[in-house]
């Protein structure tokens, strides 16, 4: 395309669900970085469905290996450009299930050692692609196909591992939460991530339709709910401090867990009081460790 | 000029006259002074390369085949375990055609651990898409990286490739070798020039996945390529001997075999003590030779079929074992062999570094010949009781 400002980097005609956030992250993140990007995709929804041979979205350099490699592979492309003298920044990119849990060794050597790159994680905050099974960013009581709800179970059992805290603490300059609901921060961070030299990490909150169980138009309505419940917290952390928090007027979690299949345990055949006051209790955590809560006039 | 070198020194000087532009490798015993002479070598500035201190070696050629993808000549080196935990990253370096060059210092897999020399490491990846090249000793253990190289990133192979040679045997060997200077190796081996690469002035996509639909073609393009390393391969091999004096111009090199009746097939640091005995046997009038093979993958099959053509038994000696099955080279043997009458004995042998002498191969002949084989060869009985 000759026309750089019609080129869309991230282009239509891909595979993913109407409403898909992954789909929406992957158009805002191109947007953010700009052409001169180098992506490097792990295996998961988005690599499978923007990439069906002999189809590709993505008009930047893409290049997928594994499924837990991308941050090692990525390693290898920054010392390349380095010994070429080019000047491309890399991206990269993977699910939840390929950041926290199976790629977590990849991802944590190449931030110890400081490669030049940024590592944006799509959180869906479960493994979508395979069939929704639960990873290490499946929330607390969420149900999934390997943490389903049942006569004995309220579904997930563990709270979300807190990558952030454990990139910062490789001395990562630029650490940030963003979310799809919220396509200007998302832009910022992102661009600010790719201008930081060094290793560089950004969580998206990314509402999966198929996956919680929701309609399609309703991700950003979703998205949203995460961050005014105080489930989901925006922020970013610069070399290990936490520098800026999105504060909300907080709503109760109740609001965010009733729209989504994956929490209707919670709620029939009856209110589960009990549980829904522990994840209450996370959002309240969650809000007084980072500060969220704009206290209202009365 | 003849120096006296450690083969992982050795190999480490001839990678280095190679010029890689990237090397990621993860310390493993015996191939560990292999790296970290690159590292001194990089840390001096005695070579121009990126080296990325990874942390495992899944990590190590998972980086190898990013900076291959973006453009770099590469390097990475391990053994037993280490390759084992490539096992992955193997197979996609071959499918999505990048031509990384990697030594195998060859070691036995465990349970139990061993740090031993056998080749089993390098065996089980024989279905992975990476050429795999053998050295007898120290000297051909260098000139394998620069004809691998050249072959590796020939526009009509670009497949990946493993050069083995044996853990310790050769490794930790101090042996007379040649050296090749900058200016030769340059001679012989062009600057990379990738068919492809991940470039923002001109943007593609790598490792697309495949539906049914064109999933075969991919691994036929491959094996169709692995097909052409059989005449690239001898192709750069002779232009080596044409410029260095040393012939490398064969898949297989033949010890006395001419008017042999009994043929020894085998790979690696084992056809030195084999040479021997060979000799040893000619002197009382038994007519033994040896096939050498120095190419695994691709399979020397026509080579392997003209070379044996007249000879009345094939002892294979096979550094590994299928499990459940036979040795790895002595079925290969056999299938090049199927028509023919001539009997194919396999024998399991050295395993996990146990020794083997000169008469320990004048019995695997002695067996053969009495129409004997298929068996492991040296089991301690004692110990399985």
């Amino acid at each position: 395309m000759n026309d750089e400002a019609a080129c869309v980097l991230f282009d239509s005609g891909h595979r993913a669900c109407g409403g898909c956030a992954a789909a929406m992250a992957a158009r805002l993140i191109l947007d953010a970085a700009g052409k001169d990007t180098i992506v490097v995709s792990s295996t998961g929804c988005m690599e499978v469905f923007s990439t069906p041979y002999p189809e590709t979205a993505w008009n930047v350099p893409w290049i997928h290996s594994l499924f837990e490699n991308n941050s090692a592979v990525a390693s290898g492309i920054v010392a390349s450009l380095a010994k070429q003298g080019r000047k491309e920044k890399v991206i990269a990119l993977g699910g939840d299930g390929a950041t926290f849990d199976i790629g977590i060794l990849c991802l944590s050597g190449a931030f110890e050692r400081g490669h030049d790159f940024t590592y944006i994680c799509y959180d869906n905050e479960a493994y979508m692609n395979t069939g929704i099974q639960r990873s290490g960013a499946t929330p607390y009581d969420a149900s999934t196909t390997t943490s389903p709800a049942g006569s004995c179970s309220s579904g997930n059992p563990r709270p979300k591992k807190d990558l952030p805290a454990i990139l910062a603490a490789h001395g990562a300059p630029y650490v940030a939460t963003t979310s799809i609901a919220y396509p200007p921060d998302l832009k910022k961070k992102v661009e600010k991530a790719v201008r930081t030299p060094g290793p560089c990490y950004i969580q998206i909150h990314a509402p999966c339709c198929t996956g919680w169980g929701f309609e399609g138009e309703k991700s950003i309505a979703i998205g949203k709910l995460a961050i005014e419940t105080g489930l989901f917290v925006l922020y970013e952390m610069e070399n290990g401090v936490v520098t800026k928090v999105k504060k909300v007027v907080r709503k109760p979690v109740e609001e965010y867990l009733i729209e989504q299949k994956r929490f209707r345990h919670l709620f029939k055949p009856r209110r589960n009081d009990a549980e829904i006051a522990k994840i209450q209790a996370i959002a309240d955590r969650n809000a007084e460790k980072f500060g969220i809560d704009i206290k209202l006039k009365k | 000029m003849l120096e006296i070198m450690e083969g992982s020194h050795a190999v480490a000087e001839a990678v280095g006259y190679c010029r890689p532009q990237v090397i990621a490798a993860y310390p493993i015993t015996p191939q560990t002074h292999i790296v970290e002479a690159l590292a001194d070598m990089a840390a001096n500035c005695r070579i121009d390369a990126e080296y990325i201190t990874v942390e495992s070696e899944f990590s190590a050629l998972s980086a190898c085949l990013g900076a291959s993808a973006a453009g770099s000549r590469v390097y990475s080196a391990t053994t037993s375990q280490g390759l084992a935990l490539m096992f992955e990253v193997c197979f996609n370096c071959a499918g999505m055609r990048l031509p990384v060059v990697m030594s195998i210092v060859n070691r036995a897999l465990g349970a139990p651990l061993s740090i031993w020399n056998d080749q089993q490491d390098s065996i089980s990846l024989r279905d992975s898409g990476w050429l795999q090249l053998y050295a007898e000793d120290n000297q051909e253990a260098t000139d394998l990286h620069y004809l691998a190289y050249r072959v590796a990133e020939d526009h009509r192979i670009l497949l990946p490739a493993f050069v083995c040679f044996d853990g310790f045997i050769l490794s930790h060997t101090y042996e007379p070798v040649d050296m090749l200077t900058q200016e030769q190796v340059d001679g012989f081996l062009p600057p990379f020039r990738p068919y492809q690469k991940l470039d923002a002035a001109d943007p593609i996509s790598f490792g697309l996945f495949a539906s049914p639909d064109y999933y075969m073609e991919f691994r036929y393009a491959i094996d169709q390529a692995m097909n052409r390393a059989r005449t690239v391969i001898p192709e750069a091999g002779k232009v080596f001997s044409e410029m260095f004096g040393r012939d490398y111009s064969g898949l297989v090199e033949e010890y006395r075999l001419d008017d042999a009746d009994c043929a020894i097939v085998a790979m690696g640091s084992i056809c030195g003590t084999v040479k021997d005995a060979i000799d040893d046997m000619r002197n009382v009038g038994k007519k033994v030779g040896l096939l050498k093979l120095r190419a695994f993958r691709p399979f020397p099959v026509n080579e392997v079929q003209k070379a044996l053509k007249g000879v009345s038994t094939v002892a294979v000696l096979d550094k590994n074992i299928s499990l459940g099955s036979k040795g790895a080279v002595a079925l290969e043997v056999r299938d090049a062999l199927y028509g023919t009458q001539i009997p194919v004995y396999d024998f399991i042998i050295a395993l996990g570094g146990r020794d083997v002498r000169k008469k320990d191969i004048a019995a695997v002949v002695a067996h053969a010949e009495a129409g004997k084989g298929d068996t492991y060869y040296g089991l301690r009985e004692e110990v399985l009781k």
